[in-house]
């Protein structure tokens, strides 16, 4: 049997990718649980072309993050390799893949969806965005605007920021159950990805 | 239908980082007879959010939809990032009724309902759109002869064609050459113009974006242009103020100008350097400031 090559996405797990997968990993239901998830509804249409890998920009430079792969263990039940998996977090967003998939198939939604789940099941996430989050709460923007950024505005000419409505914000992250979620969660540092090409 | 007064929507990364684009955008639309509305009480529009909960980021733009929706005005907005997510939210939420229903019960709690009766625009729709490229000719008093530039439209005016196919052509995109052709500066073509600027991962990991930067800036100036110009806070921060960080991570000098489109299309239509805060881009454009 040839050599298994490295796994992309799920390289964390490389080992165990060279042992056939056990049962009690096998999640059937997930699948369906992506499926109802805005933007994710066709992941099991995925036929593995591989186009979404071979068109984005962030697989170009780095062999962690393959969003084929990503389909195909969302199609397999391997829950427990997604949900997670610090790679999910180096999709840009760029969109690439929904326009060129032949299948219709949301890459980057998928992505969002998978993020979603692993901040809600883990509560953990990146520090970036915890911090953005946090902001939002306490700004309504995702940074806190320094005073002095406030007082040049008046310099440059420009009208003042508008004042946010911090209790409509707060609303709605309790209104979502995020509110908890933000509260208790723990943070994960950068990714790392040193000696890709 | 053409419209000349717009609800302001700022966003986060411009009033925090770039006056310039604020200072320059102003000026311009001013000049152009475009009235912008400031808009009250808005909060970011969702955009980070949405990787952490996308029921959370679809409350927190419709919230400033409805915003709009009750003075019944157009949002335009100058950053890409929160065009397509409040485009988006617009578009969801007007088409999947179950998902409708679902934030508007969220939106209850701060008494508020999505009803889906205004648009979203990004500068480039309202320049192209609403004012029109034989109008704003009339503008240009200054023609940028002999000067020679690459553009970059950034994802989320592109993609996915399913919210903003009807703009522009994701895979050539024409709208922002046509505002550059107008300013009398040469817009040049060059290899994977649509390609992400790869910005928003870079709280996650540097190397990748920066990488993927290098490649572009390396593109854009094989193809002999002058300077960049973009449309997007998030891109301009990649490429100009991140600039000298590339070119020391990578042992590469690229000196590559990297203006918002508002500045050249004020410099063409007889502003000066300093009305459209040129001095404050990182990289500078020496040939205009001298």
């Amino acid at each position: 049997m040839p050599e298994r090559k490295k796994m992309g996405n799920i390289s964390k797990h490389q080992e165990e990718d060279s042992k056939p997968a056990k049962t009690k990993r096998i999640d059937p239901k997930f699948k369906y649980e992506i499926m109802r998830m805005p933007g994710a509804e066709k992941v099991h249409l995925c036929f593995q072309c591989g186009t979404c890998t071979a068109d984005c920009v962030v697989a170009r430079f780095t062999d962690f993050y393959r969003p084929r792969k990503i389909a195909r263990i969302i199609q397999l039940g391997l829950k427990d390799r997604l949900i997670g998996n610090e790679a999910l977090w180096l999709c840009t967003t760029c969109h690439t893949c929904i326009d060129h998939c032949p299948q219709g198939v949301e890459v980057s939604s998928i992505i969002r969806a998978l993020r979603n789940i692993s901040v809600k099941t883990l509560d953990t996430m990146p520090s970036v965005f915890k911090i953005f989050a946090s902001n939002i709460l306490k700004s309504g923007y995702i940074y806190l605007m320094p005073e002095s950024r406030l007082k040049k505005r008046e310099e440059q000419g420009l009208p003042p920021l508008p004042k946010p409505n911090l209790k409509d914000v707060a609303n709605l992250f309790h209104v979502t159950g995020f509110a908890g979620t933000l509260e208790k969660s723990r943070t994960t540092e950068n990714v790392k990805t040193e000696g890709a090409n | 239908m053409a419209e000349t007064r717009f609800l302001f929507f700022l966003g986060c990364l411009i009033p925090y980082r770039l006056a310039s684009y604020e200072v320059s955008a102003r000026k311009v639309l001013g000049k152009l007879g475009v009235e912008l509305v400031e808009m009250p009480e808005f909060n970011c529009c969702g955009f980070p959010v949405a990787s952490l909960d996308y029921e959370l980021a679809l409350s927190l733009a419709a919230r400033n939809l409805c915003l709009a929706e009750q003075q019944n005005m157009t949002i335009l907005t100058l950053c890409n990032g929160c065009f397509g997510t409040l485009n988006e939210a617009n578009m969801v939420l007007k088409e999947d009724r179950a998902l409708r229903d679902k934030i508007n019960h969220n939106l209850q709690q701060i008494g508020m309902e999505f009803k889906g009766t205004i648009r979203v625009k990004h500068l480039v729709h309202v320049l192209t759109e609403d004012i029109g490229i034989e109008k704003l000719k009339e503008f240009v008093t200054n023609p940028l002869k002999g000067l020679r530039v690459g553009q970059h439209t950034g994802c989320h005016l592109l993609r996915p064609v399913k919210h903003v196919g009807h703009l522009d052509n994701s895979e050539d995109p024409v709208v922002l050459k046509k505002l550059i052709n107008i300013t009398g500066a040469e817009c040049l073509d060059y290899q994977d113009e649509t390609e992400c600027c790869g910005n928003t991962v870079i709280g996650i990991n540097e190397e990748i974006p920066f990488k993927i930067s290098k490649e572009k800036l390396e593109h854009v100036k094989a193809s002999g242009a002058q300077a960049l110009v973009t449309v997007c806070p998030s891109c301009h921060m990649m490429y100009d103020f991140n600039q000298p960080r590339i070119e020391k991570a990578f042992n590469v000098v690229f000196n590559l100008p990297v203006l918002h489109y508002t500045q050249l299309l004020g410099l063409a239509m007889g502003f000066k350097p300093e009305d459209l805060m040129l001095g404050e881009n990182r990289v500078k454009p020496t040939f205009f400031l001298s």
